[in-house]
C-alpha cells in the first residue's frame, strides 16, 4: 500500500516528554495473569515505574526491578549468576508461567547478552524466560508494548492446519488458492469458523471480546491474540495464519509475524471510533471474501449515541504534542467528529504499518472539508509550545509535564496518557474516547450531557 | 543485582534536579535517554506547577552511543541559553551518562566558552549517593561555585547585616511541606527580630548568592539537604550553623535557644543589647502552639503508653519519635529510616526513646516489623500507609517519599509552633480514629468481618485451632484480638500444644496477662 502524498511528515529535534517503555509492564502484567515482569535496570528505571504507576505498586504487582549495582556495571560480578539468583527468588515467591525480563538502557550500554542467558537459565529454572529490549535509547513509550509483544510471538505454538505432518506444503498451496478466489465455497466457510484470525495487542478482556464479538457477527471469528489472558493460551501462529493490530504502535510485532512468523498481515486502519471500526471489520472481511453486513447502520446507530458530545467539539482546534502513538487514529476520529488538528505530534511514524491508518485519515479530511493536519515526527516541545501560543488551539492533548503549565496559560489540555489506558477500542468504546476529549472543555459549565452518558453503561445494539 | 520493588529515597539526578529547579532561572540539561524526564512529571504533577519545569534532556539515542554525544551536548545548552537566557544551566548526569564515561566537563567547558550563562556540571555519582545525598552535593556545589566566583571577580559581600540575620539552607521543590514550613520559619525569625538574609535553593537568584556570607548564622531545618553547603559557610566564611529541626515543642525550643548564641556574639557590638528568647519561648508554648496543653488535656492521656511505630528520613522520623515519646506519653516500638547515610546521628537522636531501631531501605523489612509489632498507629511515609490500609492499622504521614495528597493548598506546617499543632491533630487523629472503628467493635457493631490475623509474614501453619476456640476471638475487640490471637499462638508453640481450645486460650492470657 502506499502512503499518502498529500499529507506533509515533518520532522524535528526529538527533543519531546514521554514515558519510558518499560512501562508497558504496567498494562502487561495485568493483562498476562500468570507473568512476572523483571526490569534489569537502574534506580532511574524504579523510580520512573514508581512514580508512573502511583497506586499500582502498592497491590503487590507481578513486576519488580533487577537493580544494577557499581559491580554489575564494572563486570565485577558475573551477570547470569546474578539473574539466577533473583529468578529463583521469584520462582520461590510467586511461581509465575514465564518470566519477562525488560532490557533497558543501561543493559544495552554494558551490552548485556539477555538474550543468550535467559535460554541458559530458563532450562536451570525450567520457567520460560521471554527477553524484550524496551529501552528508552531506541523506544518511546507503547512501543514498549511492541518490543514485548514482539519476543512473544516466537513463543507462540506452530500452526498446522490439519495437525498432520504429510504433505503440509501442498495443502497451504491449495487453502491460499481457496482463500484469494472470489466463490464462497462451503469448503471456505468450514476453514473460517476453524478460524485463522489471530489479532494481536493488548486489550483488558472486555474489549478483546467487545471485538471478538463485531468480528464474529460478520462470521470471521478470531481464532486467538496476542498476548493472551494466559502465556500458555498464546495462539498459533505460521503460514496460513492471518493476523491484524488493534493497536497503532505494534510495528515490530506485525514484522516479526510476518517474517519471522510467516503470517499475512491485514493492513486496516485501527478499530478506534465506530469509524476506524467500521473500516477495520470491513477491511478483514474482505480478505476473508465477506461481504459485511448491518455495519452502516451499526456505525450510524453509534454517531447517533454520541450526538451530545459532538455538538460541544465540533468546529474546535485541537493539537497533538505527541508521546504515545495513537495520535493518527485518534486525531482522524477527531476530525470525523468535527474537530479541526493542527497538528499531529507523534514520536514514531511507520508509514507502511500504518498506511491504511494514514490514508483513512486522509479521506476523513477530504470527506469532512478540512485541512490535512501536519504530521510531526520526533517533535520538540519547545518549539511545539511556541506554535501553540500562536494557534491557540482549544485543546492540547499532551503529556502531564505540560499539562499543568498550560492550563496556566489559558490552554485547555487533555492528559495523553489516558488514552493508553481507557477503553477506546470497539464502537462501543467511542463514547469512552469523547468522554474523555469533552472534559477538559465541559469543566468550562454549562454542558449537562443527557442522563444515559452519566451512568456508565455501554451501549447496546 | 538487588530484587527491588519499591525505594525510598530516589536515584542521584532527581537530588541535583531538586536543587536547580528550585532557583530560579536556573536550567537543567539532563544527559539522559528519553523517557528520563519524568522529574517533569512529578513536579507539575505533585506541586500543581504553574511554570514549565525548567528541566530538559539532551537525548541519549542509539547515534549516541555509536559515536558519542559529540557537539550534542554543547548545541543542546547553547541553544537553551538563547532560548531561555537562564543565568546558569546545570548539565546534570543520569546513569546511562556515568556509564557511558563521556568527558561531560569537557563539554561544560566548551559550552561555557562562548554562553553568557554559567555551565556547572553536577559532581554526583549515580551508583554511590542518592537522591537526598545528590541534592545536599549539588547545592553546597552551586554556593561553592558561585561564592569563589565573586571572589574571583572581588564582588564579594563579606559585610555582616546590621541587624542579625539568617539564610535558610535546604527549602526546595517536591520537599515535603517545603512550602508551608519556609513560611512558618519566616514568622518564626519575624518574630525573634532576624531577618532572613537568603533562602536556598527555592525562588534564589544565583547571582545573588554572594551576599550569603551577610548573614550572622545559617539555619539548616532539614538534615537531607543543606549540611554540606552550611558547613562549607562555616569552614570557609566563618558563618555558625543550626542544624536542629525545630519539630515539636522541645525541639522548636531548643532551635530558638541555639539562635541566641550566634545572635548575641554580635549583638551587643552592632545592637548595643543582647537578646534573650526565654519569654518568648515561654508564651509561645502556652498560648500559640495548643500542643503543650494538649500534652496535658484528658484526650492525650488516653494515648499514654499506646503503641506506635514511626518510619520516614532522618530529620522526621527522629522528630516525631521525640514529640511521640517525650510530648505525649505514647510508647514508640520502633523507630527507623531509610537514610542509611545518615545512621549514626539518626541512632544517637532516639536512643531511650524507643524499643528498637530499624535502619533500612527494603519496606518489606518495615512491613513485617509492623505486622510483628501490631502497633495502634504507624507514623511514616506513603508505604507505610499503605501497609497500615492493608493490616487495618492507621496511618499518619510524616516524610517523604511524597503523594500529591501531601502537598496540600491550606497551610500546614510540621516546624515551628503552627507546625506543633499541625502535628498534635495529626498524631491525635491516627490515634482517634482508629479507636472510633474499635468502639464500634466493642459493641457489637459491625462484626461480619470475621477473624482479623493481621499478618504480613507470621507463619502459623503448625498451629490448629479447635473449633469453638476459633469463635473466641470474635468475642474479643477488634483492636487486640490480632494480637491476642497471636500470643495464644506463640504461647502453644512454646508449650508443644498442637491445638488450640478454649482452654488454651484462657492458658495463655494468665500467663501473658493480656
Amino acid at each position: 500500500m502506499k502512503t499518502p502524498e498529500t499529507l506533509a511528515f515533518e520532522c524535528e529535534t526529538g527533543n519531546y516528554h514521554t514515558f519510558c517503555p518499560i512501562s508497558c509492564v504496567a498494562r502487561l502484567y495485568q493483562k498476562i495473569e500468570d507473568s512476572f515482569f523483571l526490569v534489569v535496570g537502574t534506580k532511574t528505571c524504579g523510580y520512573f515505574l514508581q512514580n508512573a504507576l502511583g497506586v499500582m505498586i502498592f497491590a503487590e504487582p507481578r513486576y519488580a526491578m533487577a537493580e544494577s549495582e557499581e559491580g554489575d556495571i564494572s563486570a565485577k560480578l558475573n551477570d547470569q549468576e546474578e539473574l539466577e539468583k533473583i529468578c529463583l527468588q521469584i520462582k520461590n515467591d510467586r511461581n509465575p508461567s514465564v518470566i519477562i525480563w525488560i532490557g533497558t538502557c543501561t543493559t544495552e550500554i554494558i551490552k548485556m547478552d539477555l538474550e543468550g542467558i535467559a535460554p541458559i537459565l530458563e532450562k536451570r529454572i525450567r520457567i520460560p524466560i521471554v527477553v524484550a529490549r524496551a529501552n528508552g535509547l531506541d523506544y518511546a513509550f507503547t512501543q514498549g508494548e511492541d518490543t514485548v509483544l514482539a519476543a512473544m510471538a516466537h513463543r507462540c505454538p506452530e500452526y498446522t492446519r490439519y495437525r498432520t505432518s504429510e504433505g503440509r506444503s501442498d495443502e497451504s498451496e491449495h487453502f491460499r488458492i481457496t482463500i484469494s478466489s472470489k466463490n464462497k465455497s462451503i469448503f471456505q466457510k468450514e476453514q473460517l469458523t476453524k478460524s485463522n484470525l489471530v489479532l494481536f495487542g493488548s486489550l483488558p478482556s472486555s474489549v478483546a471480546l467487545q471485538l471478538n464479538s463485531e468480528s464474529k457477527r460478520q462470521s470471521v471469528p478470531v481464532s486467538g491474540w496476542l498476548p493472551s489472558q494466559r502465556y500458555n493460551e498464546l495462539p498459533s501462529l505460521g503460514e496460513g495464519i492471518y493476523v491484524c493490530g488493534i493497536n497503532p504502535f505494534l510495528s515490530r510485532t506485525a514484522t516479526t509475524l510476518m517474517r519471522r512468523r510467516k503470517c499475512q498481515l491485514i493492513g486496516a486502519p485501527f478499530p478506534i471510533g465506530p469509524d476506524g471500526t467500521r473500516a477495520w471489520i470491513e477491511k478483514i472481511c474482505l480478505i476473508f471474501n465477506i461481504k459485511p453486513e448491518g455495519l452502516e447502520e451499526r456505525e450510524t446507530q453509534i454517531w447517533k449515541n454520541i450526538k451530545d458530545y459532538i455538538q460541544l467539539i465540533e468546529g474546535k482546534s485541537v493539537f497533538f504534542m505527541g508521546d504515545n502513538l495513537l495520535e493518527i487514529s485518534i486525531a482522524r476520529f477527531l476530525i470525523r467528529c468535527g474537530m479541526v488538528v493542527y497538528e499531529i505530534g507523534i514520536p514514531y511514524m511507520d508509514r507502511r504499518y500504518q498506511a491504511a491508518e494514514l490514508l483513512f485519515l486522509q479521506q476523513t479530511c477530504e470527506k469532512m472539508k478540512m485541512p490535512s493536519p501536519r504530521i510531526v515526527e520526533k517533535p520538540d516541545n519547545y518549539s511545539q509550545v511556541q506554535r501553540m501560543h500562536e494557534l491557540k488551539p482549544h485543546l492540547a492533548i499532551t503529556g502531564m509535564a505540560h499539562a499543568n503549565p498550560l492550563e496556566a496559560r489559558n490552554i485547555d489540555t487533555k492528559w495523553s496518557v489516558e488514552f493508553t489506558f481507557a477503553q477506546i477500542h470497539g464502537s462501543s468504546n467511542a463514547r469512552d474516547i469523547l468522554e474523555l476529549v469533552t472534559r477538559p472543555l465541559r469543566r468550562k459549565g454549562g454542558f449537562t450531557p443527557n442522563p444515559r452518558s452519566l451512568s456508565k453503561q455501554t451501549l447496546k445494539n | 543485582m538487588k530484587l527491588a520493588y519499591w525505594m525510598y529515597a530516589g536515584p542521584a539526578h532527581i537530588g541535583t534536579l531538586r536543587v536547580a529547579s528550585s532557583f530560579r532561572n536556573v536550567h537543567a540539561i539532563m544527559h539522559a535517554p528519553l523517557g528520563d524526564d519524568y522529574f517533569n512529571v512529578m513536579r507539575s504533577m505533585l506541586e500543581r506547577e504553574r511554570d514549565f519545569t525548567p528541566v530538559t534532556a539532551s537525548v541519549v539515542d542509539r547515534h549516541v552511543l555509536a559515536r558519542g554525544s559529540r557537539d550534542k551536548v554543547v548545541n543542546n545548552i547553547s541553544r537553551k541559553v538563547e532560548e531561555q537566557r537562564p543565568d546558569s544551566i546545570v548539565l546534570t548526569p543520569t546513569c546511562t551518562s556515568s556509564i557511558l564515561q563521556e568527558d561531560l566537563q569537557n563539554f561544560v567547558d566548551r559550552a561555557s566558552l562562548d554562553s553568557e550563562s554559567d555551565v556547572i556540571l553536577a559532581d554526583v555519582n549515580h551508583y554511590r549517593v542518592n537522591e537526598l545525598q545528590a541534592s545536599d552535593k549539588t547545592l553546597e556545589q552551586i554556593v561553592r561555585h558561585f561564592l569563589n566566583k565573586a571572589r574571583e571577580e572581588g564582588i564579594s559581600n563579606r559585610s555582616l547585616t546590621d541587624t542579625p540575620s539568617a539564610n535558610i539552607i535546604g527549602i526546595s521543590t517536591p520537599g515535603f511541606h517545603n512550602q508551608h514550613d519556609c513560611r512558618e520559619l519566616k514568622r518564626l525569625f519575624g518574630e525573634l527580630g532576624v531577618s532572613i538574609n537568603q533562602i536556598i535553593p527555592e525562588g534564589e537568584l544565583l547571582r545573588n548568592l554572594r551576599d550569603l556570607p551577610r548573614a550572622w548564622f545559617n539555619v539548616v531545618p532539614y538534615r537531607e539537604m543543606g549540611l554540606m553547603a552550611a558547613s562549607f559557610l562555616e569552614k570557609e566564611y566563618g558563618m555558625p550553623y543550626i542544624s536542629r529541626s525545630p519539630i515539636g515543642i522541645l525541639n522548636t525550643a531548643d532551635f530558638i535557644a541555639r539562635i541566641g548564641k550566634p545572635v548575641n556574639l554580635w549583638a551587643s557590638a552592632l545592637l548595643g543589647k543582647e537578646v534573650n528568647y526565654d519569654l518568648y519561648i515561654e508564651n509561645q508554648t502556652k498560648f500559640v502552639s495548643q500542643a503543650a496543653w494538649f500534652s496535658k488535656s484528658i484526650d492525650c492521656q488516653n494515648l499514654a503508653g499506646k503503641e506506635a511505630a514511626v518510619f520516614g528520613d532522618a530529620t522526621h522520623a527522629a522528630s516525631i519519635t521525640k514529640i511521640l515519646v517525650k510530648e505525649m506519653g505514647i510508647r514508640v516500638s520502633c523507630s527507623g529510616t531509610y537514610c542509611k547515610h545518615d545512621a549514626e546521628r539518626f541512632n544517637d537522636q532516639v536512643r531511650g526513646l524507643c524499643d528498637e531501631v530499624i535502619i533500612t531501605e527494603d519496606h518489606t523489612e518495615i512491613g513485617n516489623m509492623i505486622a510483628r509489632i501490631e502497633p495502634s498507629a504507624i507514623f511514616g511515609t506513603q508505604m507505610e500507609r499503605h501497609i497500615g490500609k492493608r493490616i487495618d492499622i492507621p496511618c499518619g504521614v510524616i516524610s517523604s517519599p511524597v503523594h500529591i495528597q501531601n502537598f496540600p493548598s491550606g497551610y500546614r506546617p510540621f516546624l515551628g509552633y503552627e507546625g506543633t499543632n499541625q502535628i498534635s491533630d495529626l498524631i491525635y487523629n491516627s490515634f482517634n480514629l482508629g479507636m472510633e472503628d474499635h468502639s464500634l467493635d466493642v459493641f457489637g457493631g459491625h462484626d461480619t468481618k470475621g477473624v482479623n490475623t493481621k499478618s504480613l509474614s507470621i507463619d502459623r501453619r503448625d498451629i490448629d485451632w479447635a473449633p469453638e476456640a476459633e469463635l473466641e476471638p470474635k468475642k474479643i475487640p477488634g483492636f487486640v484480638r490480632g494480637k491476642i490471637k497471636r500470643n495464644t499462638e506463640v504461647f502453644a508453640k512454646q508449650n508443644n500444644i498442637s491445638e488450640i481450645t478454649v482452654d488454651v486460650m484462657y492458658a495463655a492470657k494468665e500467663k501473658l496477662s493480656l
